[in-house]
């Protein structure tokens, strides 16, 4: 089959659907591929780079669109281009099914297959093709990058000649995908990161990220289905606001990711808190699509507010657009790849599977959104708690008992043998029990990486059976010298061998 | 030479011999300790030859040399990798030795025993060929085990255990009709020394039960097995030293004994099994059917030499875990190359080692160190599993069930509460495996399916050889 990829036409979109190194893989699915031109030129990736993978390059957009039978884009179809496609065809895009419906009617209507990358849910086997996590990722790192830009200081404290610069105190709200990438960024350049979400259960993540997770003192889960956030009660909110206005005048960054699903962005940071904030203080905020977390936000605009400037960029991802091209592509890849078990060059839309049912709109002409939930959430909290803390395996309790009991037969065992036994014997006896206990305190001393060579050691060394043999060799009995003769020579070559090979490991034991 | 001379010169070899294993507790005076035991054993050997020997010098010296001769030559051809192989044929040897001097003994008309002291030295002998007949065929079914001459799977007859119990009945009988027939007492058979034909039945039941125990123990197990032999040659020395009156005996036995137990319990706490449970063979017989979390799991990750080499590269922090694939690929050159590229780069690589890592104890240290890596970059398990939530990239190579985290998460997996590596706790794990078989204990392992976990398919060496390049 053959994939066409258009050049993205929203205004702004430098972002293209498949990069050359992915369109040479898709050619390995057995896909013929064929690209605008010129449509990777704002991503850095040039018609050169894409005619060496292979892949064909069309001027004429309706004769890319008809001659193709998957259509690949990043933004959702705009009105020009829903009139170019043809019933039977295949688009995989963004499409926000939920805040589009008109679109999905078009779609329809043209007797299109669309699938949207951003409803492929959110299950452990589809982290591959999560395109929505690989922006967000993106657009957490963008952020970091769009705040330094406006923040007029060093992120990272220093001690110069000319004095002491203290380092910047980042606020992240909310640690998702973006604000954990964000977390992960601002420390890197050295900036203190706090970092505070609803959800108690991200807090070892923003940990392991280096960042300080800031904790409320209030009893509420804010867990949400699909590892989401969900709406928190009101007295919730009052002590969330008052956490981040006493922020607010400490930290000289904030950063808001704080989104809930199919709702408009809470308001968490007011403009009374923008003015308590030190003058040439940045806030970025990731949520202005959705009306934005930050009272003062205006989406894809920067406001200068009481000495504070406010970010509310919506196309982070597209501002970074040759990295966000090759992780989208490959998220376009993965789907394709998993959509073409055969590597046959023939896509099958499979409505079993959880994944592709999910992210499939619309199929052959008829809306199949929304799609039946699926019982299988990101991992419930409960069981991410287990992994911290493993079970610690119940002993079985031992009573005194047997210890008792076997110390007393041995005991017993003992009197009793040195009842009947004659004194020679009792004499080795206490021979053998003291080498035990000389065997035992010396071999716990033992290395364990050397554990090899005490056994070649010891191998060698209980030849001092050759003793035996040794006694025995001189009797005037033919047939025993024989036999104490053949022990000679099996336990020599133990003696040699095991210390040989003994001392040519421990020859390789060098620092 | 008269017989203080021998004696003095026996404690001498005594002391030795204690100083060759406490040098063992660092690779710095280990080589000391080596020597130690080599003048102990000289010492011991001289002694007896001057002040004991009267007679056959030529066969002696005849058996000495050639002896000598093919221990050198097998201890200079042995692959590092083979040392298991090694390690259980020549203690077979051992094994072999007990019995031939307690046949012989037994049989020589010059010792003589009455009363009491008859009876103890008989059971001694009896106790010095049981033991001595055990090891000697367990170690040889070892050996065919370990050198892949006989088929690695453990050997499950229906009822063993019963058969296990049945051959020690046997062997108590016998001992008894042992005892009373060598006192002059019960029905020997006639034209044969009395007692004889107990002692022949007891020694082909022993090898029999030898036989029988190693083939029902297989694959991971091998290092209890291995150890519980070296344990086993030093009792049979011990007894045959009780027979022989001969302290020397004792205490080596004693001290060779001890190790053998001690590196055996150190196994098996490392597997969580009791020994009682890995010596009666079999895994997971006894009922925990249930295999964790069976089925779907999700899904794997497979990356590509290439995705590797940029992982290792753009790190700090390595930790290697090496198994018994590590071994069977003859990989351990290839990893120090690597090893020592990378830490030319300035990345901190260490290797991580699980007590029971391989065949015998101890096997991943020396197979490192014969490809001639550091041994301070080489850390026991407990000394590092700590670290792991720093370590950028955990490489496990050809090992499973040793870094299975259903052995902490799961309390019905059959290897729960085993000590495992935690390098799940790590930022990424790539594992480097054929193919997604189980490990020997037959478990799934959920670190294959884990998110930051990458699958690197295919033989080990070659896998790291393309990473090599890639470098």
């Amino acid at each position: 089959m053959k994939i066409g990829v258009p050049s993205e036409t929203h205004p702004g979109e430098q972002r293209v659907a498949i990069t050359p190194d992915v369109a040479g893989q898709l050619r390995k699915l057995g896909f013929s591929v064929a690209i605008e031109s010129g449509a990777g030129a704002s991503a850095s990736f040039g018609d050169d780079a894409y005619a060496e993978a292979g892949v064909e390059l069309l001027d004429d957009r309706a004769e890319l669109f008809s001659g193709s039978d998957i259509i690949l884009k990043v933004r959702a179809p705009n009105d020009e281009e829903l009139g170019l496609f043809r019933s039977g065809q295949v688009l995989i895009s963004f499409l926000w099914p939920a805040q589009n419906p008109e679109l999905l009617e078009r779609l329809a209507q043209a007797g299109v297959t669309a699938l949207a990358m951003d409803s492929i849910p959110r299950i452990t086997r589809a982290q591959k093709l999560d395109a929505l996590s690989s922006m967000a990722n993106i657009a957490g790192y963008r952020a970091v990058v769009e705040a330094a830009q406006h923040f007029g200081r060093f992120f990272t404290g220093q001690i110069t000649a000319a004095g002491r610069v203290p380092p910047a105190k980042v606020l992240v709200i909310g640690a998702g995908v973006a604000g954990l990438a964000a977390i992960g960024v601002a420390r890197s350049m050295g900036a203190i990161v706090r970092a505070f979400d609803t959800r108690p259960e991200v807090k070892e993540q923003v940990e392991s990220m280096d960042g300080e997770f800031l904790m409320l003192e209030f009893e509420e889960e804010g867990s949400g289905e699909g590892g989401y956030a969900k709406v928190m009660s009101e007295e919730f909110i009052k002590a969330e606001m008052a956490l981040f206005a006493e922020q607010a005048k400490d930290v000289d960054i904030i950063i808001t990711t704080a989104l809930i699903p199919g709702r408009p962005a809470p308001e968490l940071i007011t403009e009374e808190m923008v003015a308590s904030m030190k003058p040439g203080s940045v806030v970025v905020d990731l949520a202005a699509e959705q009306g934005g977390n930050c009272e003062v936000t205006e989406a894809d605009r920067i406001i200068h507010r009481h000495g504070v400037t406010v970010i509310g960029y919506t196309d982070l991802p597209s501002r970074l657009a040759a990295q966000s091209s090759q992780l989208y592509g490959t998220n376009l890849r993965h789907l394709l790849d998993d959509m073409c078990p055969e590597s046959d060059g023939r896509l099958t839309v499979d409505m079993e599977d959880d994944v592709v049912r999910g992210a499939t709109v619309v199929k052959d002409g008829e809306i199949t959104w929304p799609p039946p939930k699926i019982a299988d959430p990101s991992p419930p909290p409960a069981q991410a708690e287990a992994a911290e803390a493993p079970p610690v395996p119940e002993k079985p309790k031992r009573s005194f008992l047997g210890p008792l009991l076997t110390f007393g037969l041995g005991g017993l065992a003992l009197l009793g043998l040195g009842a009947v036994a004659p004194p020679s014997f009792m004499a080795h006896f206490t021979v053998f029990v003291l080498a035990c206990f000389v065997g035992y305190m010396v071999i716990w001393n033992v290395t364990p990486a050397l554990h090899t060579p005490l056994m070649s050691v010891t191998n060698a060394i209980s030849s001092i059976i050759i003793i035996g043999a040794l006694i025995q060799i001189s009797s005037p009995l033919n047939w025993i010298a024989w036999v104490a003769g053949i022990t000679v020579f099996i336990t020599s070559i133990n003696i040699a061998g095991g210390f040989a090979v003994t001392r040519r490991m421990l020859d390789m034991f060098r620092k | 030479m008269p017989e203080g001379i021998v004696t003095v010169a026996y404690i001498a070899a005594t002391i030795l011999f204690i100083l060759a294993l406490g040098g063992l507790s660092h690779p710095e005076t280990a080589r000391r300790g080596n020597l130690y035991g080599i003048i102990g054993m000289s010492i011991a050997m001289l002694a007896t030859i001057f002040g004991v020997v009267t007679a056959n010098y030529v066969m002696l010296i005849v058996g000495l040399i050639a002896g000598g001769i093919i221990g050198l030559i097998l201890a200079r051809r042995v692959q590092m990798t083979q040392m298991p192989e090694l390690v259980a044929i020549l203690h077979s040897l051992v094994g072999l030795a007990a019995v031939l001097v307690g046949f012989v003994n037994f049989l020589d008309p010059e010792v003589h025993y009455t009363g009491v002291e008859l009876t103890i030295h008989d059971v001694e002998t009896y106790l010095g060929i049981l033991i001595g007949a055990v090891t000697f065929s367990g170690s040889v079914i070892a050996f065919g085990k370990l050198s892949g001459k006989i088929g690695g799977a453990p050997l499950t007859l229906p009822a063993r255990h019963w058969l296990n119990l049945a051959l020690l009945l046997i062997a108590i009988w016998y001992g008894y009709q042992f005892v009373v027939q060598s006192a002059g007492g019960g029905n020997p058979v006639a034209g044969l020394p009395p007692g004889l034909v107990p002692l022949l039945v007891m020694t082909a039941v022993a090898l029999l039960f030898g036989i029988h125990m190693v083939m029902a123990i297989g694959g991971a197990d091998m290092p209890v097995v291995v150890s519980m032999l070296n344990s086993y040659s030093g009792w049979a020395a011990a007894a045959t030293g009780f027979m022989l009156s001969n302290d020397l005996l004792i205490v080596t036995g004693a001290l060779v004994g001890s190790s053998g137990a001690i590196l055996s319990y150190i196994m098996c706490r490392a597997m969580n099994r009791r020994f009682l449970a890995v010596i009666a063979g079999g895994f997971g017989t006894a009922g925990s059917a249930a295999v964790g979390t069976a089925g779907d799991q999700g899904e794997v990750v497979p990356v590509n030499a290439m995705e590797a080499a940029n992982l290792l590269v753009g790190s700090k922090e390595i930790m290697i875990v090496p198994g018994y694939g590590m071994a069977v690929a003859q990989a351990q050159h290839i990893v120090c190359e690597i090893t020592k590229i990378l830490r030319d780069k300035g990345i901190n690589v260490r290797f991580g080692i699980h007590p029971v890592a391989g065949r015998m104890p101890g096997h991943m240290n020396v197979l490192l160190a014969e490809a001639r890596v550091p041994y301070d970059i080489v850390f026991e398990m407990d000394e590092i599993n700590e670290e792991f939530p720093d370590i950028d990239v955990s490489i496990v190579i050809g090992a499973n069930d040793i870094v299975n985290p259903s052995a902490q998460e799961e309390p019905e997996s059959p290897i729960a509460g085993m000590p495992v590596l935690e390098v799940w706790k790590g930022r990424t794990t790539i594992v480097l495996k054929r193919s997604m078989a189980t490990g020997y204990a037959g478990v799934q392992n959920p670190l294959f399916f884990k998110e930051n976990t990458r699958m690197l398919f295919g033989d080990a060496r070659e896998s790291l050889d393309e990473v090599l390049k890639e470098i």
